[in-house]
Parts: C-alpha cells; structure tokens; sequence
C-alpha cells in the first residue's frame, strides 16, 4: 500500500509531468486561458491517462514488441474518443472553447510516455496510480499556469473579478503570455532544484 | 473556390495563426531541434512532407470513408492510424532510397507521429472545410493548400528560433534558465512580434 502511495505522491511534485518531465506542453500553453478550460483538460487528460495505463498494463504479455507503439496509440485514441463524445454530451460550451485541443490528446506525449515508460513494465494497480498521479500533476500544473494568465490577462478568476482597479495585460491571455509565463515557471522550479542540491 | 480564399489561408496559417507560435501545435519538436539551423531545416522538411502527405490521405478517409459510412465519431482514431502507418511508409522509403538522409534524422522521423502539428492540421481541415457534414466546395484543394501553408509557417518558426538559439550559444545566461526555460522566454518574443501580424484582416 505504501508503495502504491509512493506511485501516486511522485507525479505531483517530484516528476511533474509539466514542469520537471517536460511533457505534453502543447495542450498547456494553448487551453491555459481561463481556469475553467485548464480544469476540463486536466480532468480529460486524466481520464485518458487512467484508462490507457491500466488497459496497456492489462494487455501487455498480448503486445508484441515491435508493434507496441501502434498498439498504445489504439487504445489512447479509443480513450480520448470516449472523452470527446462525453464532453460533446454534457458539455458542449467547454468542448467548443477546448477545440481541436481535445482529439489532440491523442499525440500528448505525457500519456504516450507513462504507457512506454510505466504502464507495460508494471501491474495495473501501480499503473493506475501513476496515472492518477501523473493526471493530478498535470491538472494542478494546468491550474496554476490558468490562474496566473486568467489573473494578469483578465483581472478575473472563474470570471469573477478580483482586483478592482487593474489594468488587464491582454497579452497574458494571449499565446505570448502561455510561453513566458512557462518559461519563467520553469526557470523557477529549475533555480529551487538547484538550490535544494 | 477564388483565389482570395487561398490568400487568406495563406496569411492566417502562416503568420496569424502560426502552428507553433500561436496555436502551440509541434512545440516538442520545436523546442528539442531548434538548436542549430541545418538539423531545424531538416526536420522542417520532413515534417511539412508529413503534413502535406497525410491532409490529403485523411481529406480522401473522411470523404469517401468515414462520411459515408456514418463513422465521423471515429475520426481520431482513424487518423492517428493513417498518419503512423504512412509515416512508417516514409521511413521505409528513406531507408531503402537515401540510407544518408536516414541516419541523418535518426529518431526524429518516427517522432513526426506523435507531432501534434501533423494531427492537427488534419483535424482542422476537417472543422474548417466540412459544414454541417457536408464538404465545401473546392475543400480538398483548400485542405492540401493549408497543409502546405501550415508546414511552411513551420519551417519559418524554426528557422528564427534556430538562427536566435545559434547566437545564444554565446552568451551568458542564468544557469537556472539554460535550455529550456530560455527557449520558451525567445518563443514569447518571437511570438509577441508575431502578434502584429492580427492586424491583417480579410
């Protein structure tokens, strides 16, 4: 059990898939507008990181080897399907503002990268717990990058306003913003690590 | 199907809308091989070939497959499949015809399937030029035209940030903002400059 805890404690701080991995930062920089859609992408992406881990590390004796990478894309592909259809059904406005983001889970190499990396050397139940580990990490990633854009781009969070008398930076809301904000998150988390070290 | 349409695709895909500038489309690739020009080009090359090749397979897939069939719900599934076997077709091609130009890409010719920017564009061709299940008109050049547009706005992004990176080779930066964190600070500007083409409207 400690261990399994140890699976799902690492994807949030010690191997952020966004901030120390560098994984999958085209649907962070582009969905990070408002909290909202980093919300709806993070829960998508853990979706599909859950289902995906835990199916390939069910069928892993089944794969052979040299055809593995087709193999894991199928059953990534039928599990972003399933997020896309359920997002169609019940929520369609957030469907609209995540756009071709959605079907473009699909070639997120954070789920591709857990399957090759985690999900087909070990169980389901370490598998599972990566995932949720890895898909927690990269929502609070996602929320934190939403936030600090929402905040400066708008003056709002969840659209609320917060700060009264503020003059929004609209390029924060823009795609210049997603990179330097990112740019500078991760110069930051770089000097903590080296300064830990 | 008029020649302004194409101009516009043109401007929007290449500098409005510029795959990795402002839709993010392709940023591993962008950021890993953007450190010196030729292998950039190289990849720029291999990329828009891709991207120009598989938006005219998956217009045909979605035009005389899947719409007819009533399968549209399966597009991603049937594109990503499209895009990694044709991909694997390139790269058996290059192995046999030019073994140079194979070693020359190594690892980053099968990575092109999981480049963002090759199942992007697809997808977007499909939510630009079919309306309401229907194909617009002329849609198949207007999708094989976009393709080429977004790969060339690709070579030009990484044309710039190869020929800025070359330069910072020099310099002294911040050890906490070697690499990466530089790469995304020169891509905000790059991009910020990018920006001004908004102003251009149809």
């Amino acid at each position: 059990m400690k261990k399994l805890f140890q699976e799902f404690i690492k994807g949030i701080i010690r191997e952020n898939p966004t901030f120390v991995l560098a994984l999958g930062l085209c649907p962070t920089l582009a969905v990070s507008v408002s909290v909202s859609n980093g919300i709806g992408m993070g829960i998508a992406a853990t979706f599909v990181l859950l289902g995906s881990s835990m199916i390939i590390s069910l069928i892993k004796k089944f794969i052979p080897d040299k055809v593995r990478i087709p193999c894991y894309i199928v059953v990534i592909a039928t599990f972003v399907t399933i997020a896309e259809l359920c997002m169609k059904a019940y929520s369609p406005v957030l469907d609209r503002a995540l756009g071709i983001y959605v079907p473009l889970i699909v070639v997120n190499c954070m789920v591709l990268g857990r399957a090759e990396a985690f999900a087909c050397k070990n169980s389901v139940a370490a598998s599972f717990f990566d995932g949720l580990g890895m898909g927690v990490g990269f929502t609070l990633a996602l929320l934190l990058i939403s936030a600090i854009r929402e905040l400066l781009g708008t003056g709002k969070i969840f659209g609320h306003t917060l700060i009264g008398s503020f003059e929004p930076v609209f390029v924060f809301a823009g795609p210049p913003g997603a990179l330097l904000v990112i740019g500078l998150l991760l110069g930051f988390f770089n000097y903590l690590k080296r300064r830990k070290a | 199907m008029n020649l302004q349409e194409f101009l516009t695709i043109f401007i929007s895909s290449v500098f409005i809308y510029n795959v990795i500038l402002s839709r993010f489309l392709g940023l591993c690739s962008f950021i890993a091989i953007s450190k010196e020009t030729k292998p950039a080009l190289a990849m720029s090359g291999a990329v828009m070939f891709v991207i120009v090749m598989s938006s005219v397979i998956t217009w045909f897939v979605y035009r005389f497959l899947l719409m007819p069939l009533e399968l549209t719900y399966l597009r991603t599934i049937s594109f990503i499949l499209v895009i990694a076997t044709s991909v694997q077709l390139v790269e058996m091609v290059i192995r046999k015809t030019n073994p140079q130009m194979y070693r020359a890409f190594g690892i980053y010719l099968p990575l092109i399937t999981v480049n963002c920017a090759v199942l992007g564009v697809a997808v977007l061709n499909i939510d630009m030029f079919f309306i309401n299940g229907k194909a617009v008109a002329g849609s198949f050049y207007y999708s094989l035209f976009q393709g080429i547009c977004v790969g060339i706005g690709y070579t030009l992004a990484m044309l710039l940030m190869s020929g800025i990176r070359e330069r910072l080779e020099f310099c002294k930066v911040p050890e906490s903002f070697k690499e990466f964190p530089l790469a995304f600070i020169i891509a905000a500007i790059l991009s910020l400059s990018f920006m001004g083409f908004n102003g251009f409207k149809f």
